[in-house]
Formats: structure tokens, C-alpha cells, sequence
């Protein structure tokens, strides 16, 4: 399988697999030593974009040139996993808020509450 | 042509999507019909705001401008995590009054804020259009304000209203 991939191909798929997979290393470290959940919650997004992004490049290269055709449904994992993050980060931040304004930790007043002067723009 | 295809966007991206998981071939292309004019009929059932895209060419941009950007807080959250969490300012919640109000258009402001690392989308009053995000490396709160409006909202108002 390897004898029929050229130099060129190797490197790229290299490089974009080292890539992918160290951005997602680093938004594992990031996850384990950020402080507060609202950072925390940052991290896992350099996995999702750029990350999941480099890992699936490097799959459409490696596979259309061992293949000799052109394979691009990787795009399609892409596409869902950009469509399915907001769903999820949403719901977790949201939850956090929750539990911190009813313990009365963030200072974070909801808007159903008086205006923001921040806000009134 | 509304009544067969109510939603052409929507069947599009199905028969594309069919396509791809497939491979393409003659079989798969008639396949792909069916399954994308099916899926239509049950969409309409359902009955969904429709959206109505007006501009067409600002899409290449704002795709490019989203990619761009997501690169390159990948790098500066990177960074951060790194040096052991500490950016040049600190994190914190900034409220950003929108004038976008179509569903879809925030569906899409959604996605970009949360895929951008650095950014993360927390509340939205849709009374009063203000959305509440989260920055890990805020600095001026100001300077994200005009960020998400200039950069974003600015292009997506243009695309659909």
C-alpha cells in the first residue's frame, strides 16, 4: 500500500495528519489546564475545526492518489461536525450559566433583568 | 417549479450528499433525485421559515473571511494554551447588540462564533437582539463589538436582507 504513494503525497499527507492531530493535542492539553469552564470551554474548538480540517485533508489526499479518482466525501464530515459544534457548546455554556447565576458565582445578570448600559447601544 | 421543488437549496445539498457517499453513476443520480425531491415534500410539511438569500456573491467571502479567521485563532488560542493560559488580557463575557434578526442568518453567525476558537456563543435574547459571548482573550470589549458586527453580521445582512 505504501510502495505505490509518491514522495510528494507522503509529505503533504504528513505534514496536514501532524498538523491535524497536534492541534487537537493542544486542545486537549488546553481542556485540562485552562481554569475556569468558560475557558475550558474554548479548547476542544481548535479539535474541531483546523484539527478534524488537517486529519481530513490529508485523508482526501492519501486516498485520491492511492485510489487514482478523486475522493471527496470527507468534505461531508466536515460540513456536519461545523453544523453540530454551536448544538452542543451552546447547551454546555448555557448549562454553566445556569448553575452559576443560580449559585450567584458569575456576575453575569440575565437579560430579562434591567438593561446592561453596555448594551444599549 | 415551488410546488415540486420548495426548497431547491435543500435538494440540492442532498443529491450532492448522495452523491458523494455513493460515488456517481447514472443509478445513483436517480437515486439521489428521489431520495432529495422526498426529503423536500417532508420539509414542506413541516413548514419552516424559508430563507430568502439575496446576494449570492458575498458567499465566496464570507466563507474565505470565516476560514481565514478560524486559522488564525486556532494559532493565538494555541498560543495561549501553551504559555499556560494566560492571552495578553483576560477572559470574560462581552454583549453584543445584533440587527440580524433572520433565523437562518443567526443559525450561520452561530456556527462561525462557536468554530472560531477564542469566541464561544453563550445567550441570545431575541426580544432584544443582544447576544451574549464568551472571549478567552479579551482585551477591549469594544474591539470584539465591532469584530463580530463588522466582519460578520455586516456580510450576513447583506446576504439576506
Amino acid at each position: 500500500m505504501n510502495a505505490d504513494l509518491p514522495v510528494w503525497a507522503a509529505l503533504l499527507v504528513a505534514f496536514f495528519l501532524i498538523l491535524g492531530s497536534g492541534l487537537t493535542l493542544i486542545g486537549a492539553i488546553g481542556a485540562v489546564r485552562l481554569k475556569s469552564f468558560y475557558q475550558r470551554v474554548h479548547a476542544p474548538t481548535l479539535g474541531t475545526t483546523w484539527g478534524t480540517g488537517g486529519i481530513l485533508i490529508a485523508s482526501m489526499i492519501f486516498f485520491s492518489v492511492t485510489k487514482e479518482r478523486l475522493v471527496l466525501h470527507e468534505v461531508l464530515i466536515a460540513a456536519f461536525v461545523t453544523v453540530t459544534t454551536p448544538v452542543t457548546l451552546m447547551l454546555l455554556a448555557r448549562a454553566a450559566l445556569y448553575r452559576d447565576r443560580s449559585e450567584g458565582v458569575v456576575d453575569t445578570p440575565g437579560f430579562d433583568g434591567p438593561p446592561e448600559d453596555d448594551a444599549l447601544d | 417549479m415551488t410546488r415540486l421543488l420548495p426548497y431547491p437549496l435543500l435538494a440540492l445539498s442532498l443529491l450532492v450528499m448522495w452523491l458523494l457517499l455513493n460515488g456517481i453513476s447514472a443509478g445513483h443520480v436517480v437515486l439521489g433525485v428521489i431520495v432529495a425531491l422526498a426529503a423536500s415534500r417532508l420539509m414542506a410539511a413541516l413548514q419552516p421559515e424559508k430563507p430568502s438569500l439575496k446576494r449570492w456573491s458575498r458567499i465566496p467571502r464570507l466563507v474565505l473571511l470565516v476560514m481565514a479567521d478560524i486559522a488564525r485563532s486556532n494559532i493565538a488560542v494555541a498560543h495561549i494554551i501553551l504559555r499556560g493560559g494566560h492571552g495578553k488580557g483576560v477572559a470574560g463575557f462581552v454583549v453584543i447588540p445584533l440587527e440580524l434578526r433572520d433565523r437562518t442568518a443567526l443559525a450561520i453567525l452561530a456556527c462561525i462564533i462557536s468554530s472560531t476558537p477564542g469566541t464561544a456563543w453563550v445567550e441570545y435574547h431575541p426580544g432584544s437582539g443582544r447576544l451574549r459571548i464568551h472571549v478567552l482573550d479579551l482585551v477591549e470589549e469594544q474591539y470584539w463589538i465591532d469584530q463580530i458586527k463588522r466582519r460578520y453580521e455586516s456580510l450576513l445582512l447583506e446576504i439576506f436582507e
